[in-house]
């Protein structure tokens, strides 16, 4: 009846500091400037069915590509179990489930694999992260926190389905022993390997373990559900919704600024919608900060979960420049949770006077060659070229920024048409004195 | 017998005032109308298409650049300053086929002009020759390449920004040769070095030059020819060749000047 009472509030604290923390991220997102992504859904579901659902891009890497589908297919399946331990809390039942009589070894057995699927998959992550040292995950950006952060997620997943085997093995002990409320529900195939470990122990013990495995099991994955928002981690609920606001347009389409046409068309003496009027002198182009960037980008930061593809096939960070796109969206990540913070304490409208380029130097944009390599291989379709271009037209529209070299080809562009100082008089020189051999 | 016979480049004024409609406008692009070497592409690529019969003409010195380098640079005033001129001259002349040898104008008027009302069918010069060939107008029977190996690198905004891959490699693929993949291609080719307007400026300090690491890649394959199919990716292979002393081993063509040969033309 205590227990009952415990469990019941801890899920209630549990649930209610989750959604608090899923809240101000959602906040957060929404600080983000408008853009449309509600064109086209069924294209946007088969997307999440390919990409987000069956992880289509992360068997690039085939071996993280498999491992992960271990531990995301894992985790999934095991929280089957989960639904099982939820009612035994609240109802105050012992393997509400096994009413499902001879299926229910079946169903218990193979959340046991995949349990140790999971635990598979972990190891060997924790064993390329640490002892193999993959340099992806061992570039500037990662720092000790983002390490850590990685390390703290892969050993609690391994303490959580570790439990799950003592858990169903003292279980299967004790009902043997016919001992209490232990009913006779049939021996887990994957648990069966532990029982020779602990079959010796007196069934106090055994009690004692089956209860502390089912305490740490799911006060474990309280405190994990509460990790998940402060962590990288955070990729498991938002990178589904990511993939469906994916950008459909060709990967080398840039968003068009529309604001700027109508400046550009009265310009040019072009007619101009009277609703398309706009105040020029109040508004700004280009990103300086988070607020500036469009909801999508700003769940690109939320989506990344530093894997590190993105810089490790981009040719600038290959060839040794400080550009890493996995910073920058990282970088886009912590500037908005310092944003989300401020606003908590300070109110929205407060500034602390910092912005996006206290953390993304100009040295790193200049060197993105917008090849598309990242975005390209981004598991979750985070578009970091966006981002970076938001970010180079606010440093050459509001600061007039670009390195000295772009501002000539700008001024070449505008004067004779050509990024080239050549006249646009001279445009057809290229086909004098041609000739074509023709077969008689 | 072959004789030689000189070409006249129709342009658009010209053409235009005449009451003709040619099918297809030629975009040169500022490469293909000042960077010596891409001049010779785009000589090779109108032999070509005078070869072929096929109605076309250029805009000359009407034609002015894309905007592709300012509006990746993060000029987006200049960008679409460029794009509004260049549609009011492209449908003054009432265009609707463009071909083009560069992979930025194609993608910058494929999928960015529509949103400023310049809606035409945008055609890469790869497409167009693999149109050619899978219409049976291009044959090529030349032995030129036979002996030769040849490996293909992916332009940026021709592969990954537009998904075109096939197009070049069946052009490759109908000209007796052989043809080696470098380790990393199509959706996985590393870029060249020089879009996002890094042609026209020092790299930012690091390791090495892009387009060192790229000739590393072409240099794996022990192919005797780099082919392109770009003008930016021109220029930095053939660095990166020079670079490497094998500018006299390794020939550096694009594919529209592998046709012109394999024609003699």
């Amino acid at each position: 009846m205590i227990s009952t009472i415990v469990f019941i509030l801890m899920l209630a604290v549990a649930v209610a500091f989750f959604t608090i923390n899923v809240r101000k991220i959602s906040r957060n997102i929404k600080l983000g400037k408008d853009i449309d992504r509600k064109d086209n859904p069924l294209k946007r579901w088969w997307l999440v069915f390919k990409v987000a659902i069956f992880q289509s891009k992360m068997m690039g890497l085939p071996i993280a590509g498999i491992l992960h589908v271990f531990v995301y297919a894992g985790f999934i399946l095991v929280n089957i179990e989960m639904i099982e331990v939820m009612v035994d809390g609240i109802a105050g039942t012992h393997r509400a489930f096994s009413f499902l009589g001879k299926f229910y070894p079946i169903i218990i057995s193979a959340t046991e694999v995949f349990a140790l699927l999971v635990i598979i998959g972990c190891v060997v992550f924790l064993f390329r992260r640490n002892i193999i040292r993959l340099p992806r995950f061992w570039k500037s950006e990662m720092t000790s926190w983002p390490r850590l952060d990685a390390n703290i997620i892969l050993l609690t997943e391994i303490v959580l389905m570790t439990s799950v085997f003592f858990l169903n093995a003292s279980d299967y002990i004790l009902q043997t022993r016919e001992f209490g409320h232990y009913d006779q529900v049939g021996s887990f195939f994957l648990s069966s390997f532990f029982v020779p470990l602990i079959q010796n122990l007196p069934s106090e013990t055994l009690v004692l373990i089956d209860r502390s495995c089912w305490w740490l099991h799911i006060v474990g994955i309280m405190l994990f559900l509460n990790y998940i928002p402060y962590s990288k981690h955070f990729h498991v609920f938002v990178s589904f919704p990511n993939v469906y606001f994916s950008k459909l347009d060709a990967a080398g389409k840039i968003a068009n600024m529309p604001s700027i046409t109508r400046e550009i068309k009265s310009m040019l003496g072009k007619p101009v919608e009277p609703e398309e009027n706009v105040d020029m002198a109040a508004m700004s182009f280009g990103a300086k900060d988070v607020k500036d960037l469009t909801w999508k980008s700003l769940m690109d930061a939320y989506s990344c979960t530093e894997c590190g593809r993105c810089t490790r096939v981009c040719p600038a960070n290959i060839t040794g420049k400080k550009l890493s796109p996995r910073k920058v969206i990282m970088d886009a990540r912590d500037r908005l949770e310092i944003v989300g913070k401020n606003n908590d304490k300070n109110g929205k409208d407060f500034s602390d006077d910092k912005s996006l380029f206290d953390f993304i130097s100009s040295e790193e944009l200049w060197a993105c060659t917008t090849c598309n390599a990242c975005t390209n291989e981004c598991p979750v379709n985070i578009d970091q070229v966006s981002l970076i271009i938001e970010l180079r037209r606010y440093l050459v529209m509001e600061k007039a920024a670009a390195p000295g070299e772009l501002n000539s080809i700008f001024s070449n562009i505008e004067n004779n048409g050509a990024p080239w100082q050549f006249s646009q008089q001279d445009r057809l020189l290229w086909a004098n004195e041609l000739y074509i051999n023709e077969k008689a | 017998m072959t004789e030689k016979r000189k070409i006249d480049v129709p342009v658009m004024a010209d053409v235009f005032a005449k009451g003709e409609k040619p099918e297809y406008l030629l975009w040169v692009g500022s490469a293909g109308a000042f960077d010596d070497r891409y001049k010779k592409v785009i000589r090779a690529f109108v032999k070509v298409l005078t070869h072929l019969n096929v109605s076309y003409a250029v805009l000359g010195t009407e034609e002015s650049s894309s905007g592709d380098v300012a509006r990746r640079a993060g000029n987006e005033m200049l960008y679409q300053m460029q794009t509004l001129t260049n549609i009011d001259i492209l449908n003054m002349y009432e265009v609707k086929k463009i071909i083009t040898c560069d992979p930025h104008v194609y993608n910058t008027f494929k999928n960015e002009y529509p949103d400023f009302g310049g809606n035409f069918e945008v055609i890469h010069h790869t497409q167009f020759l693999q149109k050619m060939i899978i219409e049976g107008k291009l044959k090529i029977e030349s032995n030129l390449f036979k002996d030769k190996t040849i490996t293909f690198h992916d332009p940026c905004y021709l592969g990954r920004a537009n998904g075109e891959y096939m197009a070049p490699r069946e052009v490759l693929g109908a000209i007796p040769s052989t043809v080696k993949e470098m380790k990393r291609n199509k959706a996985q080719a590393l870029c060249c070095g020089a879009g996002g307007g890094q042609m026209f400026k020092e790299a930012e300090k690091g390791d090495r030059e892009v387009f060192i690491e790229r000739t590393e890649d072409v240099l794996e394959t022990g192919a005797g020819i780099i082919v392109t199919a770009c003008p930016y990716c021109m220029v930095m292979m053939t660095d990166g060749l020079k670079y490497k002393n094998k500018e006299e081993q390794i020939k550096n063509y694009d594919i529209a000047e592998l046709i012109e040969q394999s024609l003699e033309l």
